[in-house]
């Protein structure tokens, strides 16, 4: 088995290579993606080895962007977008939604949506306003797109190819603030299926579910907890549309509580249809309500004080705790 | 009004006028199909526009007005040209060989598309307006990358013109200079808002500022409509870079069936564009030059009218679709809240059962 130890970013770096050497029909277009290698050097030498017309330096619209790779996928291309940050995807939202996501609909099967759209979201990395948001939920309410998003290394090397293989368009969404975290890259197969949630650690008093940068507070959330005494199951939720219930709803019958941990605010959340979804599956199972930890209802706030709107370890510890004094 | 740069080959009284860059290269016999074309398709949207009225249809865009525009582009093109429209361009989806049938199943309100597009070359309605225009570039990159002799032509009108999608589309068309046509149908009004709200220039003045050529023709002239648009797409196959070409034209009819054209324009302006009927002038060019007989005319009348029967037939014909299909190409791959929707309705029995 080849392993090699690398960052998320080159991770996704490899990941995108190996697409482009496996299929001549992948493209990445985007902001500044050539010379530079993007801004968080995710396409780093990339232009240099595919060439301008595979690696595409996009002026700065990212209506056009995504617009573009519509037309691309039309003719047969497979387009990566990358969308510089988070707060400037909005943009293009009219063209994900309108277009993106409804034109195979709209052609009868005819047209594939083959393309995907990346975007470096949540916070943590001490930015500027716009640079720092999580738009997943848009998305995830729109039929007709996939979100998922990786939390580590080997899961950004794997999930952005079969991201690019898949026919359906899909909004990539990347943890900047996990970056430049190591981890270990299995390079010979990939982990789980795209869609797929994960248990990243076995547990059998609360489940808590996050996904990109959350994953890594709750396992760290739950070694705190393990020194307490208490047994926290971490899922993954790796796919935000569609969800893996499965996977979910198995470790809530064995846990019967549920914690969800996201940056983005509760309301209409990915973490509020989490546990929507999971409380009908699992009624009977449940030893107290589902409890969200979110970003705060307010905009993403100036980042000297964002660690206090970000879902911390002592935050996801007293949902554990709110959850488990439902016991009588 | 007119403006003096405007191309045109054939006046409003069906004289044929000389422009120093631009001749007629077309034949008698290739002027009455054309011909036909306009008729048919004046006697189409005639049709539907019935229907509607009649509950028969949800809506309908009329295209009457803008007949030259629309054949006089859809003959410029070439088989294997690509065609984005919008939900207008009915004149185009005639040359590209989609049924009539299937430009009414939108507003029929039984299918959010119609048409496949891979076969007939023209792209699916698209009604958000400008988005196409993107559509257009990309797959114009798409076909510089194949390396392929073809041409892109896509549709807005004057109201898309203010829309950031189609001056983005201008920016990237010209920065990778892509084999694409721009053809802009200015019909003066965006339903209510008129033209001068939405440019101090003429629209085809816009094309130098983004750095490529830019022609203003006269859209009821379809011997100037159809050389203007060919050289535009000769000059994109061959590498020159995008055209916009601005259809100098005019919706004699209303925007949609929902709207009211009475209560914003004034019916002397509908006088003078009805002086400018892009189908009367070739007919004056076809009876004076080429001698052609009354019968002749009565005969396009009648299959005109034929083809209108057999539209309204074929749509009449067409059923509410089974409520299972909403789930079909929502997604390529499986998806479970696709399955489970279809689980739910075929389970509550509304799915696939007698309506």
């Amino acid at each position: 088995m080849a392993t090699q130890t690398m960052t998320m970013a080159k991770a996704l770096n490899e990941g995108l290579r190996a697409a482009m050497e496996k299929n001549k029909k992948v493209l990445i277009m985007g902001e500044d993606v050539g010379k530079l290698g993007g801004v968080f050097r995710i396409t780093d030498g990339l232009q240099k080895d595919f060439g301008e017309d595979r690696v595409i330096d996009a002026p700065l619209a990212e209506s056009a962007i995504v617009g573009t790779a519509v037309g691309l996928a039309i003719r047969g291309y497979r387009t990566v977008c990358e969308i510089q940050f988070d707060g400037f995807v909005y943009p293009a939202f009219d063209q994900i939604v309108s277009q993106v996501a409804k034109l195979r609909k709209r052609s009868d099967g005819v047209y594939t949506m083959g393309l995907v759209i990346r975007i470096p979201f949540q916070g943590g990395i001490g930015a500027i306003e716009h640079h720092s948001e999580s738009p997943e939920a848009y998305f995830a309410h729109t039929a007709g797109l996939r979100v998922v998003s990786c939390s580590t290394p080997n899961d950004a090397y794997w999930m952005i190819q079969q991201s690019i293989e898949h026919d359906d368009p899909i909004i990539f969404c990347e943890p900047k603030s996990r970056y430049w975290e190591k981890g270990e890259v299995n390079l010979d197969q990939p982990p789980n299926g795209l869609f797929d949630a994960v248990v990243r650690r076995e547990g059998t008093d609360v489940t808590v579910v996050g996904y990109g940068s959350t994953v890594k507070t709750a396992l760290r959330a739950a070694d705190t907890a393990a020194q307490e005494g208490l047994s926290l199951e971490v899922i993954d939720a790796r796919s935000l549309a569609p969800l893996d219930l499965e996977t979910m709803a198995a470790s809530l019958t064995k846990t019967g509580r549920l914690v969800v941990v996201q940056e983005a605010p509760h309301t209409a959340s990915v973490g509020s249809e989490i546990v929507a979804a999971l409380s009908e599956r699992c009624f009977y199972s449940l030893r107290a309500p589902g409890v969200r930890v979110s970003g705060y209802h307010v905009p993403y706030p100036p980042t000297r004080i964002e660690e206090d709107y970000r879902p911390s370890v002592d935050r996801v510890l007293d949902a554990v705790d709110r959850v488990m004094g439902f016991d009588s | 009004m007119i403006d003096e740069e405007l191309v045109q080959l054939l006046t409003p009284e069906g004289e044929r006028v000389s422009h120093p860059e631009y001749a007629s290269t077309l034949s008698g016999e290739e002027i009455l199909s054309f011909y036909r074309d306009m008729v048919i398709i004046r006697r189409l949207c005639n049709e539907s526009t019935s229907l509607q009225r009649q509950g028969q249809l949800a809506l309908w865009a009329p295209v009457q007005g803008q007949e030259a525009a629309q054949i006089g582009a859809g003959r410029a093109l070439a088989p294997m040209d690509f065609t984005f429209p919008t939900y207008r361009e009915h004149g185009i989806a005639w040359c590209r060989g989609v049924p009539p049938e299937d430009m009414l199943r939108l507003f029929r309100a039984v299918s959010n598309g119609g048409w496949d597009p891979q076969k007939y070359r023209h792209s699916v309605p698209t009604i958000v307006l400008g988005n196409q225009a993107l559509h257009a570039v990309g797959y114009a990159m798409g076909v510089q990358r194949d390396g392929a002799e073809e041409a892109v032509l896509t549709f807005f009108g004057d109201g898309a013109s203010s829309q950031g999608d189609v001056l983005e589309s201008f920016v990237w068309a010209a920065s990778f200079n892509a084999p694409i046509v721009f053809f802009c149908q200015n019909n003066q009004w965006g339903i209510s808002t008129p033209m001068s709200t939405q440019s101090k220039i003429p629209l085809y003045h816009r094309a130098h500022g983004f750095g490529f050529p830019g022609v203003r023709v006269d859209g009821n002239d379809v011997l100037a409509v159809y050389e203007v648009t060919k050289r535009a797409l000769e000059s994109a196959r061959e590498g020159g870079g995008p055209t916009l070409i601005e259809a100098y034209t005019y919706r004699l009819g209303a925007h949609t069936t929902s709207d009211d054209p009475t209560r914003y324009r004034i019916d002397a302006e509908v006088e003078v564009w009805k002086h400018r009927d892009p189908i009367e002038r070739v007919k004056s060019l076809l009876v004076r030059e080429f001698k052609i007989k009354t019968s002749v005319f009565d005969d396009l009348a009648a299959e005109a009218e034929a083809l209108a029967l057999k539209l309204r037939d074929d749509v009449l014909a067409m059923d509410r679709p089974d409520p299972r299909s909403m789930f079909e190409h929502a997604y390529a791959a499986p998806h479970p809240l696709i399955d489970e929707g279809l689980r739910d309705m075929v389970e509550l029995g509304v799915g696939g059962g007698a309506h």
